[in-house]
């Protein structure tokens, strides 16, 4: 795995893709190693919001030169990111977290779930298993509240069905209707979202005897695995807690479903 | 120019430390720093067995800094001296290992496990404001205080640190307590017990309800409590609370701290240890001092 660094990095480009979702382009050399699933820390600039801000890495340009990323203003930290324009600096430490393997999905049918803000992971991994070109086949199902983001650049990689909750697009409900709706039928699920998503999927896996990984999110502070902030609870005693709470940033993000109590 | 301190005996290449944990057993800042460039590692805390610590979410931001209720969550003695201490061995610094616990006991155990393994101090933790029983209990009574002092220092084989909690009405009291039971040196602050709610979900940020602030925030209140404590004691002080830099490192200094901790800056900065190393040799170029120890205390 690369090593972890801080460092400040330009914006290439900033667009406003959705009501409160920003889509970011950086330049940096983070990108060269960056895989599907894994994460970066921003810092804000403000001095009274100190701790950085994880945030899933959405897509890497092709000549591995830039990190796209993907996020919702959700608090002050965000919201001063999504100030930040074209040729401004900002400080991110990366690449964290162990990202999806796409080897998994080889000869395999793929549902690529994603749910709100989890949606953006999801891109990187569809595009890397279309270059891959093992899977037998992959379809993203991605569920929104009733604004979508995002669709079109899933189109080129991946079947697309869409859910939203008031039903303007796609199947009304949740990516569980979808799959319902269309009848799909997978072998494997790669998935990131709020958690009451990410618990049904674990149950749908565990009924439709699929293999499931999770992208788990938590409150987190260091990022590197040092502080113990952000722990999720495993079925087994896991290799560095010893006691059955492993570190999301660094263990995780993304979990083999069954391995987590959630 | 020299940057060396002596705590209990023990020689210290420059007055950096980590703050107990916020920095694991260094395996994770190691990808950042050099450890071996840092005056000390001082080791999240240890019990005797493995304990979980709180449920999620552990942490939350607050202005100018943060809360925690990570409740102690370690993977017991055993695990951290056969992973953690040989992971240290690697190094040329001092290996301060922080230990936890319920009960006196508890305390004992881990302290007489640790007797012949290589480590250089014992930071006692009897502050963490996370934790139903022990820790606080133990930081928070002049006379509990006194008596889990004294009865480590019976079993102790290396130089014994009391951590001091800040969540007391005289913190001069506490620290001349653990001196008069034989305790060889003092840190503080750990932090100030702290609670934030979410308006929008009526909810508390943390599972634990109340968690420990740290951060640049809390530093004026650390450095007044270090140089009370400077003025009430004649054992060294490490000191610790909203150290972002070598400038914070320097006032703790002043104040009275022979030795200084990081702690939740390495979160924000994983870099702040060896810049803060490197900020203090600066300063002394800059303003002609030969000896970190003339600057110990220098304001009074």
């Amino acid at each position: 795995m690369a090593q972890k660094k801080k460092v400040v990095a330009k914006v290439f480009r900033q667009d406003e893709i959705a009501t409160d979702i920003y889509d970011m382009w950086i330049e940096t050399d983070l990108a060269k190693d960056a895989k599907p699933g894994q994460f970066i820390s921003v810092y804000p600039k403000n001095k009274a919001t100190l701790l950085p801000r994880p945030i899933s890495i959405c897509e890497v340009n092709e000549e591995k030169t830039m990190l796209r990323i993907v996020y919702r203003v959700a608090g002050q930290g965000t919201a001063e990111f999504s100030g930040y324009h074209t040729g401004g600096e900002i400080t991110i430490l990366g690449t964290l977290g162990n990202g999806f393997s796409t080897e998994k999905a080889d000869g395999k049918r793929v549902f690529l779930m994603g749910g709100g803000i989890g949606v953006p992971p999801m891109l990187q991994l569809a595009k890397e298993l279309k270059f891959r070109g093992k899977a037998q086949s992959v379809s993203a199902i991605l569920g929104y509240r009733n604004e979508l983001f995002l669709c079109d650049d899933f189109k080129s990689y991946a079947d697309l069905y869409v859910a939203t909750e008031d039903g303007s697009s796609g199947s009304k409900g949740t990516v569980m209707d979808a799959i319902r709706e269309n009848d799909l039928k997978g072998d494997i699920i790669m998935a990131c979202g709020p958690m009451p998503m990410l618990r049904a999927i674990k149950k749908f896996a565990e009924d439709n005897g699929m293999e499931a990984y999770i992208s788990l999110e938590e409150r987190m502070a260091c990022g590197v695995g040092a502080c113990l902030g952000c722990v999720c609870t495993t079925k087994e005693v896991d290799h560095h807690s010893h006691v059955k709470n492993a570190r999301i940033c660094t263990d995780g993000p993304v979990y083999d479903a069954k391995e987590v109590m959630i | 120019m020299n940057t060396k301190v002596t705590i209990a005996g023990v020689e210290f290449k420059n007055p950096v430390m980590t703050a107990s944990g916020t920095f694991g057993s260094g395996m994770e800042y190691g990808e950042f720093v050099d450890l071996n460039k840092l005056g000390a590692v001082v080791t999240k805390g240890v019990a005797n067995v493995p304990w979980p610590g709180n449920p999620t979410p552990r942490v939350a931001e607050t202005y100018g800094g943060m809360l925690n209720a990570i409740g102690l969550q370690n993977p017991g003695i055993e695990v951290f001296v056969e992973r953690d201490l040989e992971f240290l061995k690697q190094y040329d610094t001092k290996v301060i290992v922080n230990v936890c616990g319920k009960s006196i006991e508890d305390y004992v155990e881990v302290v007489e496990r640790l007797s012949d393994e290589a480590v250089d101090m014992l930071e006692i933790n009897v502050s963490c404001p996370n934790v139903k029983e022990g820790a606080i209990a133990f930081g928070q009574n002049a006379k509990a205080l006194s008596e889990i002092t004294a009865e480590i220092k019976k079993k102790a084989k290396q130089p014994v640190i009391m951590k001091l909690s800040p969540n007391v009405t005289d913190i001069t009291e506490m620290a001349k307590a653990a001196e008069a039971a034989g305790a060889d040196a003092l840190s503080l602050i750990n932090t100030i017990t702290g609670m934030k709610i979410d308006i929008h979900r009526r909810a508390f940020a943390l599972a634990n309800k109340t968690g420990g602030m740290s951060g640049p925030a809390i530093k004026p209140v650390a450095v007044r409590m270090v140089y009370q404590v400077a003025n009430a004691v004649n054992i060294p002080i490490i000191g610790m609370g909203g150290i972002a830099n070598a400038e914070d490192a320097i006032e703790f200094i002043m104040a009275g701290a022979t030795a200084v901790s990081i702690g939740a800056m390495n979160f924000i900065n994983p870099y702040a240890t060896v810049e803060t190393v490197e900020g203090i040799e600066k300063f002394m170029q800059e303003k002609g001092i030969a000896d970190i120890n003339e600057i110990i205390g220098c304001v009074k």
